[in-house]
């Protein structure tokens, strides 16, 4: 796949004292508990491929443990691999120097963590400011470059106080403007909203996908919450003991779940504000059908079928033409496997 | 039974045969290296000789107006500042001025050199754990060994004079800055570090941007630490040539002069007291930013 921004191949992370030398046996099939308790190995990835679009929002979750923070971390190379390639733009990441690395952490990825990361000891301007001054940019346009990003994420006023003065969810907004300010393509953010209470959590996923209307960046975005990762996510990777156990839409994720795991994950989500029409949508509405828009949920189509014929709508679909979904699949899609 | 009571020691000839063998030694070695060590030392000796001589020619008014700014402007304390300029007026009036410049002189450039050499050990330690390791055991060497005993090679090496008793100060003071920078860098936040190598710092602009800032309260204990204890030292100093108020207080203590002794002991316990008050309320407002308006 040529128009995926970030590749990850065949990656592979053992944590312990000789990585290297219990490779082969994760390799042949040696699982998680087992590699822990006969070599006192951690294992933290295993075999994890995964190519991530351009300009996206690619979400990988998992429960903890599941790897999700070691994974994230690879792709600006926080954390050397035990086997395995990465890719940036077509660019092998592990085979870079420390200064070419540190060129790409620069300008091409930029990060916002669970724990905030910031300074204590600067200012919320200086704070936004800081990847800039890493890249060596003059004072005056730090300054302006700063404040446009602090305006964007709504501290306005707040410039001159330190973290330390800040609620959680405005010191998350200093690291999201902290990481915009580079204007990297890259956004990795690590369970960036976790910390937050539910309301503020929604008020920054808010803002996010306002600012990823505008921006287009190519964002990876990591959390524990399904209910996160189905409204942000373009695309949706489960990991589960750091194996990747499936990877697609937020709609095969919940219509198709690949086994018990994910299907256990998502059997609490309200169906009905998820599943798309189009996800559900086939052949040819008849002519007197009401059309309804593909990305409309479940939901929102039930009213039309109270008055359609025959229990029949028709589905505007991506690629042109009317799809139709009967009554019948709604119920079933609603109802789910269970 | 004689094998269980008394402990087998070496043979007293064999004993003294290998204590003059060290001392001929060494007195080779400073007989061959004395004078280069006198030489490299000499620009620091020169620059103590000027600065006493310059807290000595200045008018005295002069020099608590000094005193008095240097406390308010770290402080910010009416009281330790009004405190200190009192003591010193104090001083002044019992006639210990010109002994208390010369020992504020050896503890300003004491201090000095101990930043100077302390804050590079105390990061290179931080930076490697094997570094730590090695360097850990000789701090705890030069903080326990009795003074008397390090004053020997060092006299033997360099005489007596400024530059022997600056150095005798400086081992003796020096291990807590460079423990304290140690322990300020190595607690620095692990999850700001990895913000810092996340955007693209280099070793360099994480520890001038980060590792170091974050340290400050910590080194300015330490900083703070090391005055306290070269202060501590002058009495000793000034028993290899070094001038100030250990002088007197060693004159007292040979001739039983109580008085003498108590004024002399007591200007030195206020110097402690200024130097003490006014470093930690600087350290305390360095650290102003971890006491905003949450936690
Ligand atoms: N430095 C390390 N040394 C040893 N084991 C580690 C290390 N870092 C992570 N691990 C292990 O690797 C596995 C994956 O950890 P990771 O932090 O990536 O999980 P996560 O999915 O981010 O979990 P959480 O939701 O709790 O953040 C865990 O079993 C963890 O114990
Ligand atoms: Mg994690």
């Amino acid at each position: 796949m040529s128009d995926a921004k970030v590749q990850i191949k065949n990656l592979y992370k053992i944590f312990g004292r000789h990585p290297a030398r219990v490779l082969p046996l994760v390799k042949k099939g040696l699982s998680k508990p087992d590699l822990l308790d006969q070599h006192n190995h951690v294992l933290g990835l295993q075999d994890v491929s995964l190519d991530i679009p351009e300009k996206k929002i690619q979400v990988v979750m998992g429960l903890s443990g599941s790897g999700k923070s070691t994974l994230i971390r690879h792709i600006n190379r926080l954390i050397e691999p035990t086997d395995g390639q990465i890719l940036i733009d077509g660019q092998d990441v592990l085979g870079m120097n420390d200064a070419d690395l540190r060129e790409v952490r620069r300008r091409k990825t930029s990060m916002v963590f669970q724990k905030f990361g910031l300074l204590p000891h600067r200012k919320v301007k200086e704070n936004v400011g800081y990847g800039l001054e890493i890249q060596g940019v003059a004072d005056g346009e730090i300054a302006t470059r700063a404040q446009h990003w602090i305006d964007r994420v709504g501290l306005t006023g707040y410039e001159d106080h330190y973290p330390g003065q800040l609620s959680g969810g405005m010191q998350q907004r200093v690291g999201l403007a902290r990481a915009l300010a580079t204007d990297s393509e890259i956004l990795l953010m690590d369970e960036a909203f976790s910390a937050l209470d539910p309301l503020i959590r929604y008020d920054m996923q808010s803002i996010l996908l306002e600012l990823q209307e505008e921006l287009h960046k190519t964002i990876i975005f990591i959390t524990h919450d399904l209910d996160e990762a189905l409204r942000l996510g373009d695309n949706i990777a489960i990991l589960r003991d750091g194996a990747m156990v499936q990877k697609g839409t937020a709609q095969d994720i919940v219509l198709k779940p690949a086994d018990d795991y994910i299907a256990d994950f998502t059997k609490d989500i309200n169906r009905g504000r998820v599943i798309r029409l189009d996800a559900l949508a086939a052949g040819t509405a008849p002519s007197d059908a009401p059309v309804l828009e593909g990305k409309a949920v479940l939901e929102d189509a039930l009213p039309a079928f109270v008055q359609a014929p025959a229990q029949v709508i028709g589905v505007k679909m991506p690629g042109g033409g009317v799809g139709q979904v009967t009554l019948a699949q709604v119920v079933e899609a609603l109802r789910g496997d269970h | 039974m004689e094998f269980l009571t008394e402990f087998p020691a070496l043979g007293r000839k064999t004993l003294s045969g290998l204590k003059r063998g060290v001392d001929e030694a060494f007195k080779g070695f400073s007989r061959t290296y004395g004078e280069a060590l006198e030489n490299f030392f000499d620009p620091l000796l020169q620059f103590l000789i000027w600065f006493e001589k310059l807290l000595l020619a200045t008018p005295w008014p002069i020099i608590l107006l000094v005193i008095g700014g240097l406390s308010w402007a770290g402080s910010r304390s009416w009281k330790i500042t009004t405190g200190a300029v009192v003591a010193f007026i104090v001083i002044g009036i019992f006639d210990m001025w010109e002994d208390t410049m010369a020992t504020l002189a050896i503890i300003s450039v004491a201090t000095f050199l101990c930043i100077a050499v302390g804050i590079p050990i105390g990061i290179l330690m931080a930076r490697s754990n094997r570094m730590q390791s090695l360097i850990t055991p000789v701090l705890d060497v030069m903080q326990t060994i009795p003074s008397f005993v390090y004053l020997i090679p060092v006299v033997m090496l360099l005489g007596i004079g400024k530059v022997p008793g600056l150095l005798a100060v400086c081992i003796y003071a020096i291990p807590p800055i460079v423990r304290l920078t140690n322990l300020g860098i190595r607690l620095v936040d692990a999850d700001v570090l990895e913000a810092a190598d996340a955007f693209g710092a280099s070793p360099r602009q994480k520890l001038m941007g980060v590792q170091v800032p974050l340290a400050l309260p910590n080194i300015f204990a330490g900083i703070n630490q090391t005055i306290m204890m070269a202060l501590s030292m002058v009495v000793i100093a000034s028993m290899i040539g070094v001038k100030g108020l250990g002088v007197p207080v060693l004159r007292a203590i040979s001739n039983q002069y109580l008085a003498l002794g108590l004024m002399n002991g007591l200007a030195i316990v206020a110097l402690a007291i200024i130097f003490d008050r006014v470093s930690q309320s600087y350290g305390k407002r360095l650290q102003a930013h971890r006491h905003g308006g949450h936690r």
